[in-house]
């Protein structure tokens, strides 16, 4: 009921997007209610970075309407778009750190371009916010190619929250790290959400993540979403692509039509 | 017969087809040229990154630069000295070296240094960012990539190339000098007349406004081809060599062009 008059976050209808003849996004629809954590979860090549990226508008798509707060990003021009970024926190994939710039200034970058603060003020707050994510202030001063990939996860995610953003974005937090580092980026990923009160879209394929940082998970296969719900229904879906995914299994709806071809 | 008609189609099928992604690269690049040299005109404006590219595009390719230069003067004396013996005209051999150096020699050359040194290092490192997602990175902050890693580039390219040629015009004609005074026997007193009495202004301005055109031709090459690198290693690979071979053919056609406009 209360659905009817809240506006969510971010809302997405009938978006589609190709590359070439390739149809990747084939109609998609999705809205995320504010403070709300939805996960998408799905096999590699099935249009889960494409989503995210044309949410960002990163990539624009063909066709269809995406809301953010309500508001009509598809058809913006780049300064207004610019204000909407800042909205927007991203952990990317590989950490996307600018390697030619120290670990505080990485942190600090959207504070100080984007924001025009003070550099001092913003190297306080990004010490604060490498704290924030369990790692040393001296941290700080080393190089992103001096760090681990779970630091320079921990670090990339301390950028995306450092403008305290109200829509933060997690491109595959856990891929290529070991279990356990998974799971301290998974419950920084949960309490840095809840601290900031944050809308959260991620995506990825390792279903310990997704069942941790989720509140809402959704499938996507062949550039469609075809299942939606809480988390606590992902084991009883009675949906078998979402169950052949969830368990990992070869064979099954996902894969067969791959192995005829 | 059929098999004839088929091999007709063929032909152009393959000359549509290349004219037709030749033009579509051209109008792409001009889209990219045009974006980039609007965003030089508007703030904000990155200071630190702009001082940052001219030390490595114009002090760092100093010593390229200069060698180049020293050793073409050294060797344009020489080669003159050769030729002009025959018809007993050594006297020219000053103002050959200086008029070549200025008009041509230094500005090809460091165009061309420039374009290996710099504009490989650049699609390489903005092809890299791209590959790597940092400019996706810098979009998501609110920060537009083309104002933080084109512009400051454009600029150092356009303003730095100038002036490495003229510390190349410089270097060359010493070169020259070296040769002509050291090994061939000429006075030095009547060598750095005859140098100097030939240049008129417009043969060194001439080669400096070539040298602008031939940094921003540098810089906007590697910005292009490193923000259209394609995926992984062999994309940056890829970009970095198209980087390269575009902007050292262009400086070839613009050096032409540009003479053409000053001189005649």
């Amino acid at each position: 009921m209360s659905e009817a008059v809240q506006t969510p976050k971010i809302s997405m209808r009938d978006v589609r997007k190709s590359f070439g003849t390739k149809k990747v996004l084939n109609s998609i629809d999705l809205d995320v209610a504010e403070g709300e954590s939805c996960v998408i979860i799905g096999g590699s090549g099935t249009g889960k970075s494409v989503t995210l990226k044309c949410v960002l508008g990163l990539i624009k798509p063909d066709s269809g309407s995406i809301k953010i707060d309500g508001t009509e990003i598809t058809e913006m021009d780049n300064d207004d778009h610019e204000d909407v970024m800042s909205k927007f926190g991203m952990l990317f994939q590989g950490g996307a750190l600018f390697d030619s710039l120290p670990v505080w200034e990485n942190v600090a970058f959207g504070l100080i371009h984007g924001r025009k603060m003070d550099r001092e003020e913003a190297r306080e707050i990004a010490m604060q916010k490498i704290e924030a994510v369990g790692m040393g202030r001296q941290v700080g001063d080393l190089y992103p190619a001096e760090l681990s990939g779970g630091m320079q996860k921990r670090i990339g995610l301390a950028r995306a929250i450092a403008a305290n953003p109200e829509i933060i974005f997690f491109d595959e937090p856990t891929t290529g790290l070991d279990p356990i580092m998974a799971d301290v980026i998974n419950d920084l990923i949960v309490k840095c959400v809840k601290d900031l009160g944050a809308t959260a879209l991620s995506i990825t394929h390792d279903m310990a993540s997704a069942r941790k940082i989720a509140d809402k998970v959704t499938m996507i296969h062949e550039g469609k979403l075809i299942w939606t719900g809480s988390v606590e229904e992902l084991d009883n879906s009675n949906n078998e692509y979402v169950d052949q995914f969830i368990h990992g299994r070869a064979e099954g709806p996902i894969t067969k039509h791959a192995n005829m071809v | 017969m059929k098999v004839k008609n088929y091999s007709i189609n063929d032909f152009f099928q393959t000359i549509g087809h290349s004219l037709l992604s030749f033009f579509a690269a051209v109008g792409q690049f001009s889209a990219f040229a045009g974006l980039s040299v609007s965003h030089v005109f508007r703030a904000p404006f990155f200071p630190k990154n702009f001082l940052k590219q001219i030390v490595s595009i114009g002090y760092y390719s100093l010593p390229v630069v200069g060698l180049t230069t020293f050793f073409t003067g050294m060797v344009l004396a020489l080669q003159s000295y050769t030729g002009f013996t025959r018809f007993n005209a050594e006297s020219a051999i000053a103002s050959v070296v200086s008029l070549s150096i200025t008009r041509e020699l230094a500005p090809i050359l460091a165009g061309l240094m420039v374009a290996g040194r710099v504009g490989a290092s650049i699609a390489a490192e903005i092809g890299t960012m791209r590959v790597t997602e940092q400019i996706d990175a810098l979009r998501t902050l609110s920060v537009n990539p083309f104002k933080y890693l084109v512009v400051p580039r454009l600029i150092a390219g356009t303003l730095t190339l100038p002036i490495l040629v003229l510390i190349g015009d410089l270097i060359g004609i010493m070169g020259g000098y070296i040769v002509s005074v050291h090994v061939l026997g000429f006075s030095a007193g009547s060598y750095l007349s005859q140098s100097w009495d030939v240049l008129q202004p417009m043969d060194v301005i001439s080669g400096l406004a070539k040298a602008a055109v031939f940094g921003f031709i540098v810089t906007i090459m590697g910005c292009y081809h490193g923000f259209n690198s394609g995926r992984g290693a062999q994309g940056v690979g890829a970009a970095t060599t198209n980087a390269v071979v575009t902007s050292s053919i262009l400086i070839l056609i613009f050096n032409y062009i540009l003479t053409q406009v000053f001189f005649s």
